[in-house]
């Protein structure tokens, strides 16, 4: 057969034919390779997010919050950790076996569970948070379907109810709620970051593509606090406020030399670690929030004022006979009557009427400014989330009887913070020092309230009170010379005074020639009998003297000798 | 000419070879550097878990507790204490 001569290629097409089907070609590949160019090159966004989201994931990186710890480096609080187990109601299914393990791991009724998961309109649930690693790993291994971990953190303070106050504690998310959490929630807290990487089929990380954000663990914090002293403070509080049968308590222990808070204690307290029954009154740092009228401690204050305008001497004599001192219309009264003491006894035997007799000898203006001055009616600026800055009236508005009682410390209120920094003024010889809760390397320039010759005279009047004569035997220790002023004052009850209810204090220094520790105690409504400053307040203070000084090593300076307390009944009162 | 091309084809064919590999060993190291990340960052939470352990034990509360009721341990009394001053030592 001849192809050559077939018929079939005697038929002449139409050349147009040809061409059309050329153009039809040609212009759907024009179409498709715009299309390309549209698709890679133009608008390439949305494939490009599509084959990306193939195998490039964004991971969160998480940011630990930073530890708190005392100034020697043990952990007061530290962050770890944890497995919130959470579910999609509708999407869970447990067996009746599987639903009684994870009860009995969750440690929740089973019946609750149930409730939760029955609640199928939501797409989400907790079923409980912060739940130790150990058990959320078991019940991972239940392999129940859409039941969920998340990671997340829980807060731990080691040192329990001993530090809650200063340390306060942080929320569920670690987010600081009280206390040094609060105060130091920038710095504590960590910054998540995330970042991009390439994953592979098995879901293995294979590349890092880049970091969007990097994550920052938060910094850790050195607290000025030292833990072996804040124990015994807290202890010893402890054992005086159940002794005494009283309603709360507090101290506070400054270094001098830095104005470091190296312990703050108060009671009652709570348990950190155990935030289900948290509420309100244990929950106060009633060292820093709350006021009362201090009494018998600010009389040094008066005292300094009068050295310092030269009204008196230490050896001037000021007549207290009968015991009574009438200034207009109403009475000051003496609980220890003598016929007249000099002016360091007047402190020695914390003397209303003597006190008083002083303060009318000065001018209402420059005593208001001595209050001011030593830090009274102002923040102490430790940094706390709601310090209180306690009551000092102007002093334009002070009548002649305000002043007198003032003298002694009444009408007008003190925080225990306020008043144990005012007393560093005595121990700093004249100089104020501003407080700090983070530890301090270079000491800190004190604030000149008054001569040093003025503060060490009234130094030595607070010696004088914390001997058998004075109001404050039980306030001494042996081996050191100590410095104090006892406070013992009815507590204000709607707009009065209330005859059986009394704030018993005691703030003081030592040793007395050349004090390291200022430390302040206050113990609320003492109810066993006892009341005077001297008797409930004091021995607190000898016993976290003691103790705190032996862990400073700081050098005896006083005989050693047994101390020596008044015959039994002969103790010296003090006014009320 | 063409023994050139076949040359360079040989030498392309090596190269390519020896991307994939590299790529291959990058992904690898760097699965391990992952892991040991991990393996720090568990390590700092048992850092964090043993810090609170070692506070937990070493709570003064507690130290207290053995030292005077398990050890029979006491403050001195003050007739038994001497104090040294560093000065006298010295002599």
């Amino acid at each position: 057969m001849n192809f050559a001569a077939s018929p079939v290629l005697e038929l002449t097409l139409p050349v147009w034919r040809a061409r059309f089907l050329l153009y039809v070609f040609v212009s759907g590949f024009v179409l498709l390779l715009g299309r390309a160019v549209y698709l890679q090159g133009l608008n390439n966004d949305f494939l490009q997010a599509k084959g990306e989201s193939r195998y490039s994931r964004v991971l969160e990186v998480q940011a630990n919050r930073g530890s708190i710890l005392d100034r020697n480096g043990e952990a007061l609080a530290i962050s770890t950790p944890v497995k919130s187990i959470w579910a999609i109601p509708g999407e869970t299914h447990a067996n009746r076996r599987q639903l009684a393990r994870l009860a009995a791991l969750l440690e929740m009724p089973s019946a609750e569970i149930e409730k939760r998961l029955a609640d199928t309109g939501r797409d989400f649930v907790f079923l409980k948070r912060q739940i130790a690693p150990e058990v959320a790993e078991r019940i991972a291994g239940l392999h129940i379907p859409g039941l969920f971990q998340n990671r997340e953190y829980r807060r731990y303070y080691p040192s329990g109810e001993v530090m809650a106050h200063v340390l306060g504690f942080t929320g569920a998310d670690d987010i600081g709620q009280e206390g040094v959490e609060l105060a130091f929630q920038d710095r504590l807290a960590g910054k998540p970051g995330s970042r991009r990487v390439i994953k592979d089929r098995l879901g293995q990380t294979v590349e890092d593509v880049e970091s969007i954000k990097a994550a920052q663990d938060g910094r850790d914090l050195s607290l000025a606090l030292d833990a072996r002293i804040q124990n015994l403070a807290f202890s010893q509080l402890k054992a005086a406020v159940a002794q005494n049968g009283a309603k709360a308590g507090g101290v506070v222990v400054l270094d001098v030399d830095t104005g470091e808070v190296l312990a703050l204690a108060n009671f009652p307290t709570y348990n950190p670690n155990n935030r289900n029954k948290l509420a309100g009154a244990q929950l106060r740092n009633r060292a820093v929030t709350d006021t009362f009228e201090p009494g018998s401690t600010l009389k040094p204050f008066t005292v300094a004022l009068a050295l310092e305008a030269g009204r008196v001497r230490p050896e001037s004599v000021i007549q207290t006979a009968p015991g009574t001192f009438s200034v207009g219309g109403a009475t000051i009264r003496d609980a220890h009557v003598e016929r007249s003491l000099t002016v360091a006894q007047v402190i020695q035997k914390s003397s209303n009427v003597g006190a008083a007799k002083i303060a009318l000898g000065l001018p209402a203006e420059a005593m208001w400014e001595m209050f001011r001055d030593v830090g009274f009616g102002a923040a102490p600026g430790l940094g706390f989330p709601g310090e209180a800055t306690g009551k000092l009236r102007p002093y334009l508005s002070w009548r002649p009887i305000e002043q007198a009682t003032m003298s002694y410390g009444h009408g007008i209120s003190v925080s225990l913070v306020q008043l144990a920094r005012a007393y560093s003024v005595f121990a700093r010889d004249g100089e104020l020092v501003p407080l700090s809760l983070v530890r301090v390397d270079a000491p800190p320039v004190g604030q000149r309230v008054m001569a040093s010759k003025t503060a060490g005279a009234v130094r030595a009047m607070l010696e004088m009170a914390v001997n058998r004569d004075g109001t404050a035997p039980r306030a001494q220790i042996m081996g050191y010379r100590v410095a104090g002023k006892t406070g013992t004052a009815h507590k204000q009850e709607n707009g009065s005074y209330a005859a059986d209810k009394y704030v018993s204090s005691f703030v003081g220094f030592a040793p007395a020639s050349r004090p390291r520790l200022v430390i302040a105690v206050m113990i609320d409504e003492p109810s066993a009998g006892r009341y005077y400053g001297g008797t409930v307040a004091a021995p607190v203070f000898a016993q976290v003297m003691a103790g705190a000084l032996r862990v400073l090593d700081v050098a005896p300076d006083g005989p050693m000798r047994p101390i020596e307390l008044p015959p039994e009944g002969q103790e010296v009162k003090e006014s009320v | 000419m063409v023994r050139l091309n076949l040359l360079l084809l040989v030498v392309l064919a090596a190269c390519a070879l020896g991307l994939v590999t590299s790529q291959h060993l990058a992904r690898r190291l760097f699965g391990e550097l992952e892991q040991e990340q991990e393996r720090s960052r568990q390590l700092g939470v048992e850092y964090g878990q043993l810090q609170l352990e070692a506070s937990t034990w070493a709570v003064h509360a507690r130290v207290e507790r053995i030292a005077s009721r398990q050890l029979h341990m006491r403050v001195p009394e003050a007739k038994r204490l001497q104090i040294v001053r560093p000065e006298e030592a010295a002599k």
